[in-house]
């Protein structure tokens, strides 16, 4: 079992290497999705009988339709490079939570089974049977990983060991042995169309109340549009933007844009999710099927453009695999990006001088920015290289005063993930989340006391629970997280609005 | 799991949620609210009111924000907000108040 030390990792320094705890995260191990869950997205309803036959069938079958994955299983050199990059082995220093360990578990088998010398000397080449008791390590060790390739940059043979995660999840849901938060939350999208559950009826019930809302603040009527017929824009977002702390200010943020461009949008009450954790449990159907609801959702509503939220692997699924999990996009107009950003949008307006800001709004703020890691290693925006860092910062910076970057060996493609990315973001690994989240606290606190920064913004729905949960941890309070739209909202002067210069007049 | 109201035993999943949404009563939640070391008083029996019309109406729970709107209301603006609400609830508004209001655990980036 872990050994239940659930105290708060205290680092020097972002990245500092700690003196390893063998076993420190042994055991640890995620609820097992239901049978009904299980169920719905297609696999067994729990661990079959012949899971080592069927594991390794489905580990002949990802090696022989992902070449990627095979090379990757068959060229590390274990040169070691990885070790340390890994925030959860920096948090939990199990030094199974290596990148190169972690993998390795999964490595030694395929060896055992698909190389000359594993199927003879497997003792030489470090070859492992297919036991109970290794796929019970994989669980725990392959959901302790949140796929945010930060160990992939410095990997000399560019190795992509998200790929292996991903592979290995696969196998687990293949053998009915997968995982209650992911899988759950899939269903609920095939089901109704987002991770939420929430239905059209309550969607719409949130919508009105945010632009009562709105309309309170600012004087100015700004609508939410849903189900739209003949909008020009479809904008998909995550669900958590219709429900969570700080993410829903982020949407109010969207509306006052889409508004001040006078642009017609609309949300989609079918397609009511960006997020898509299909690629979290490395499952292609899944995932296909969770981007088919948004094209249905643009054929539907006869949109002529999509633009996503601030959701980061739902940018990485849109922006890297959106063409070939639902296109053609041949229906929408040409003159855009298919998909665009919320960011790339807003940007634009800006340099066209369309959006005119307040930024002492945002005075009683210093803030700096956490780059996703599915925006910054799997991704880009706009039309130059570095798009995904540049454009945030550019959209922060047009609408505060004050802002400071963090270490640059922790931000940009050298990102550190939040703690909760890749379907990790479940109350039953807090502790995980907790000491995974140290080296990127590490950073902020640096900036705290160097430069005073007081507010950490982000564009990840997961980033945002995730640091809206562990920030308290850390001697923040829960607040401290804000949307990059959320201080766009707090700055954006829409026509018409009623200022705090009006008001004492 | 199981919780143990009047003699009765009443089905929960691992994280504490009743199976059932039709066995909840109040002597339920408050038996539910002793396992997470909260004592009911009059403002968390008003939240879970709350939720619990707002879920009878849309078979989800509200929007943190929704909620906490609703509670400005109805105890003003010294406890309609979010920090009063995390001191009712420690764990979240949304997750460990519909818990004890027996209502399914709020999914997904939340």
């Amino acid at each position: 079992m872990a050994d239940g030390d659930t105290q708060v990792p205290q680092l020097d320094d972002p990245l500092q290497i700690p003196c390893i705890k063998p076993g420190a995260m042994e055991g640890l191990q995620p609820f097992l999705a239901s049978p009904e869950h299980n169920k719905a997205l297609g696999f067994p309803e729990e661990l079959v009988p012949d899971w080592k036959e069927k594991a390794l069938a489905k580990m002949a079958e990802l090696a022989e339709k992902n070449r990627a994955f095979q090379v990757y299983l068959d060229i590390c050199v274990k040169c070691g490079a990885c070790t340390d990059k890994c925030h959860y082995f920096l948090g939990t220093a199990d030094p199974k939570n290596m990148p190169v360990a972690r993998q390795d578990l999964l490595r030694s088998v395929y060896r055992r089974y698909f190389t000359f010398a594993g199927k003879y000397f497997p003792w030489l080449v470090g070859a492992r049977d297919l036991t109970k008791e290794v796929l019970d390590e994989w669980y725990s060790y392959y959901h302790q990983c949140s796929e945010c390739r930060r160990c992939s940059v410095f990997c000399p043979y560019g190795i992509d060991t998200a790929e292996i995660t991903m592979a290995a999840r696969d196998i687990l849901d293949a053998v009915g042995y997968g995982m209650k938060y992911s899988n759950e939350i899939i269903g609920k999208v095939h089901d109704v169309g987002n991770n939420l559950g929430l239905n059209p009826k309550a969607l719409r019930a949130t919508l009105e109340d945010l632009e009562e809302d709105i309309e309170d603040e600012t004087g100015v009527t700004v609508r939410i549009p849903i189900d739209e017929q003949g909008a020009d824009i479809l904008l998909v977002t995550p669900s958590a933007d219709f429900f969570a702390e700080p993410h829903i200010d982020g949407l109010i943020g969207y509306a006052k844009v889409f508004h001040q461009a006078g642009v017609s949008w609309t949300l989609s009450s079918y397609a009511s999710e960006a997020a898509n954790f299909g690629l979290f449990i490395g499952n292609y159907e899944n995932m296909r099927l969770v981007s088919q609801r948004i094209r249905k959702a643009a054929k539907d509503l006869g949109v002529k453009r999509i633009i996503f939220g601030e959701c980061g692997h739902a940018w990485r699924v849109a922006y890297s695999f959106l063409n070939t999990l639902a296109g053609p996009w041949d229906f929408l107009d040409p003159n855009y990006p298919v998909p665009q950003h919320i960011l790339e949008f807003t940007w634009n307006e800006i340099q066209q001088g369309n959006l005119t800001f307040d930024k002492s709004q945002n005075d009683h703020m210093t803030l700096t920015f956490h780059d996703s890691c599915n925006v910054a290693r799997g991704s880009r925006m706009g039309d130059m290289p570095g798009g995904q860092f540049e454009i945030p910062r550019n959209v922060i910076k047009a609408v505060c005063n004050n802002y400071v970057d963090m270490d640059r060996d922790t931000t940009h493609e050298s990102t550190l993930c939040c703690g909760g990315g890749g379907g990790l973001l479940t109350d039953d690994l807090m502790d995980l989340r907790i000491k995974g989240a140290s080296p990127r606290m590490t950073a902020l606190q640096q900036t705290t006391e160097e430069h005073g920064v007081t507010h950490l913004a982000a564009i990840c729905a997961i980033c945002k629970t995730q640091f809206s949960k562990v920030m308290p941890k850390y001697g923040y309070d829960m607040d401290s997280i804000v949307s990059v739209h959320q201080l766009v909202s707090n700055a954006i002067i829409l026509d018409g609005q009623e200022t705090e210069e009006d008001a004492t007049a | 799991m199981a919780y143990e109201v009047n003699g009765q035993t009443v089905e929960c999943d691992e994280e504490g949620y009743i199976t059932n949404l039709s066995d909840w009563t109040p002597e339920l939640a408050a038996v539910i609210a002793e396992a997470e070391d909260i004592e009911m008083d009059d403002d968390r029996w008003e939240v879970v009111n709350f939720l619990r019309e707002y879920y009878d109406e849309y078979q989800i729970a509200p929007a943190v924000r929704v909620l906490i709107k609703a509670a400005k209301k109805s105890m003003g603006p010294e406890k309609g907000n979010n920090k009063y609400m995390y001191e009712l609830f420690p764990y979240g508004p949304a997750k460990q108040a519909c818990k004890i209001a027996g209502l399914p655990k709020p999914t997904g980036c939340v």
